[in-house]
């Protein structure tokens, strides 16, 4: 027995961990590139603020994109709900609203990074100590997987709670992709401009996917194999067929344990086998960016009817 | 010892470096201990707390979320034999307690012999109306109870408060043993100390017990119910549901549905049996009580009377310890056991009656004065310690109200030592047992909270006022 309210939390909360997770990951990435780059890094951190769909709420608020002002907007921003210590702090009250549903080893290491998180975040993010404070927030998410994989009974708890994190990755993989795609347009001249490099490092880098990507294809970085790797490819934790093929899973494991049949699960099967049919050819000849933005729409939809059917709110 | 015991009676040291027979091997391993290591264990046992999350909210601070009670790493220890005297004065008063609530929401037989005046029950605001001639499931009121006791010497205990609403501080007891067997495993290797990790399985066993007969569900479905996470005891309440393995439940998560009470779970509604409310009678019900609450359920109370519907505490059982009626309670226990009472009250002085007022009034510098329907310390007077100004302005609120008013002598608590940097020094201490009554009887946990005031000569040891917490360990015969 499962209180819908718990659910709810148990969604939320990890869905919370993986954005904070994969905000981290972006912030790392953006910041490695501009060690390495001496050109203008403005662009970068404002694909980072716009795929995290913060682009109006940072403009009312500052005029340029610095690596000082984006990064402390990011990680620490206070009255911002997306920044990562509101994602973690968002992520530690839903903990202890589904307090009892979680092994005490899980609550501890979410309560713990909190804490740590919330002292070390109480001053400024600088260029020195943005590293170290990168590594924690990592550090700290993999501690609570780690607790929740070892310690949690596999049961709907155990279900609700992953749903959570693959709807939250696949859509900050679809959205990371959407800021990005014209960089991994077919036709580069189409967007003047030459498939940059760096440009696609980043994405890569941002979804833990740079070393992999040169594992699977030989190291070779084209538009339509990277992708195909961030979208299609099912070894990739976090490309979107993997994504959906958890997802699937576990809303399949509920259904049976509650023997009912609920609508989500129909809705995620359908999602899923257009990706299983789908291939990167076809994708871009329709249109990566209206791809990505029915992915992004279908996937809320998805959110909100497993809401619905589970009953996390009245 | 950093500083000298004074005229207060040391529950460790008889004397300087002797140490009574309770504490004897305690004291001999912390003679061998350094206590500047001690004291950084003692900050370890903070991060622990903080990590575990036992943390309180104190109301009317806005910023100050989630604050940590002191915890104090030296013990208090009772002996078997002590144990054996206050188990069975606490199991007396508790029957006591719950044959009077009975009598009282029934025939009222303690009003009728002119033991307990009528207007105290009548005009009291815990008196519910709407409980008589109503017969909770199993016959029990009160299913949790804390008994509040103070002590003066040797054998001198008193009961100085009975809590039988919503007594809290229950994982703290249990905490504090927890936190205490990581930092000092040795001791407990050593010492027979008897544990009581088993309180929140008693508690489950004790609720469904007083389940009501006629329940659709196989076994009984318990549930705690919570005012919220804002709540300042919200920790609590997910520690006992979690250690009893049920539902945390708000009202946000109840509804009635075909008579019973009900939980939204992602199946649909389930019918809970027992709920453990922390939430109080007055918003328990918006259609009965207080129509405004936003904690309650609608219709809760009508399920309540049909008997479909345990809830623990019962509705009502606040007129058993009000402080008013709290003078009575040796003619209580008289009255409905026969039998003389085992543990004392304080004596009382009843600001109502004008003897005891002007007597109150002469004597208010020595006197503690307490609101009668007050708790956690707020708005309570400790006459040694306050100044001219506050007496005068205190003797002025006597004066306008007398009945909201009790007055008691100021108690020559006894100590315990705590750790500070300059070793032990002896700190004022009261103890709550908590105790669960099911249809089958009276259990007492061994043990309970030690609350202890950790500034130096101060006797206040709540929490919202800087007291502390010691783990409290029984020991075994």
């Amino acid at each position: 027995m499962l209180l819908g309210k718990s659910a709810g939390g148990l969604y939320w909360m990890f869905r919370y961990l993986e954005r904070a997770e994969h905000m981290s990951r972006m912030v790392g990435a953006a910041w490695r590139l501009s060690l390495t780059r001496s050109s203008d890094m403005s662009s970068e951190w404002k694909s980072i603020i716009a795929s995290a769909g913060l682009t109006q709420d940072f403009e009312e608020r500052f005029q340029t994109y610095e690596f000082e002002t984006v990064v402390n907007y990011i990680l620490r921003m206070r009255d911002s709900d997306a920044s990562i210590m509101c994602c973690i702090t968002n992520a530690r009250n839903n903990a202890r609203l589904v307090r009892t549903s979680l092994s005490t080893e899980v609550w501890e290491a979410v309560n713990d990074g909190y804490l740590r998180l919330k002292a070390e975040l109480s001053r400024p993010v600088t260029l020195k100590n943005l590293q170290r404070i990168l590594t924690e927030i990592r550090q700290s998410a993999t501690l609570v997987r780690g607790a929740f994989f070892g310690s949690m009974l596999r049961n709907d708890i155990y279900d609700f709670a992953r749903i959570g994190t693959f709807v939250e990755r696949a859509d900050n993989t679809a959205r990371l992709l959407d800021v990005k795609y014209f960089v991994l347009l077919p036709s580069v001249s189409y967007v003047g401009s030459r498939l940059d490099n760096a440009q696609w490092e980043v994405i890569l880098r941002s979804l833990s996917a740079y070393r992999a990507y040169g594992w699977v294809n030989e190291g070779n970085p084209t538009a339509a194999g990277i992708a195909r790797f961030l979208i299609l490819d099912s070894r990739l934790p976090r490309s979107l067929k993997f994504c959906y093929k958890q997802m699937l899973s576990h809303l399949s494991l509920i259904e049976e344990q509650y023997e009912a049949h609920r609508e989500s699960h129909g809705m995620a099967a359908r999602i899923y086998s257009d990706l299983k049919a789908s291939d990167v050819e076809h994708i871009f000849e329709h249109g990566l960016h209206e791809f990505l933005t029915e992915f992004i729409s279908d996937t809320a939809a998805l959110s909100r009817q497993i809401e619905t059917d589970y009953r996390f709110g009245l | 010892m950093a500083e000298m015991p004074s005229s207060f009676f040391d529950e460790m040291f008889a004397g300087e470096d002797s140490a009574r027979g309770p504490y004897a091997n305690y004291h001999s391993w912390f003679s061998q201990e350094d206590v500047r290591a001690l004291l950084k264990t003692s900050e370890q046992a903070e991060a622990l707390f903080r990590r575990v999350g036992i943390t309180f909210n104190v109301y009317g601070e806005a910023e100050a979320d989630e604050r940590l009670i002191p915890f104090d790493i030296v013990p208090r220890i009772i002996s078997a034999g002590e144990w054996a005297r206050l188990e069975q004065g606490i199991e007396q008063r508790v029957r006591a307690l719950n044959a009077f609530l009975y009598d009282v929401y029934h025939r009222q037989e303690i009003l009728r012999s002119g033991r307990v005046p009528v207007e105290l029950i009548q005009n009291n605001e815990a008196f519910l109306p709407e409980m008589m001639g109503m017969n909770p499931p199993g016959g029990v009121y009160t299913h949790i109870v804390g008994i509040d006791l103070v002590r003066t010497g040797p054998d001198e205990f008193f009961v100085l408060e009975d809590n039988a609403r919503t007594p809290s501080g229950v994982s703290y007891m249990l905490e504090n043993r927890e936190t205490m067997l990581k930092m000092f495993p040795e001791l407990f290797s050593e010492l027979n100390v008897r544990p009581v990790s088993s309180y929140p399985a008693m508690l489950r066993r004790s609720l469904a017990a007083s389940a009501p007969e006629n329940s659709p569900n196989r076994t009984p479905v318990i549930a705690v119910m919570t005012p919220g996470i804002h709540n300042s005891a919200y920790f609590e309440h997910a520690f006992l549901a979690d250690g009893m393995g049920c539902e945390l439940v708000e009202s946000f998560d109840l509804r009635v549905e075909e008579g019973r009470l009900a939980m939204r779970t992602t199946q649909g509604y389930v019918p809970i049996d027992v709920i453990y409310r922390r939430v109080d009678d007055e918003y328990i019900d918006p259609m009965v009580f207080n129509p405004e609450s936003m904690l309650g359920v609608p219709g809760i109370f009508d399920v309540y009377r049909a008997g479909n519907l345990t809830l623990a505490n019962a509705p009502g059982t606040g007129i058993a310890d009000d402080k008013a009626l709290y003078s009575y309670m040796p003619d209580i226990v008289r009255f409905y056991t026969g039998e003389e009472p085992i543990l004392q009250n304080v004596p009382t002085y009843r600001c109502s009656e004008p003897d005891s007022l002007s007597y109150v009034i002469e004597h208010l510098s020595e006197l503690v004065v307490k609101e009668v329907h007050g708790s956690g310390g707020y708005g309570m007077l400790v006459g040694p310690a306050a100044s001219k100004k506050e007496l005068k302005d205190f003797e002025a609120k006597l004066k306008a109200s007398p009945a909201k008013y009790i007055a008691q002598p100021t108690l020559a608590l006894s100590t315990v030592p705590i750790l500070t940097r300059a070793g032990l020094a002896p700190r004022h201490v009261d103890l709550r047992p908590f105790v669960l009554v099911s249809p089958g009887g009276i259990e007492v946990t061994p043990g309970g909270l030690t609350r202890v005031a950790m500034k130096k000569g101060s006797l206040v040891v709540n929490s919202s006022q800087g007291g502390g917490t010691k783990d409290t360990w029984v020991l075994g015969a």
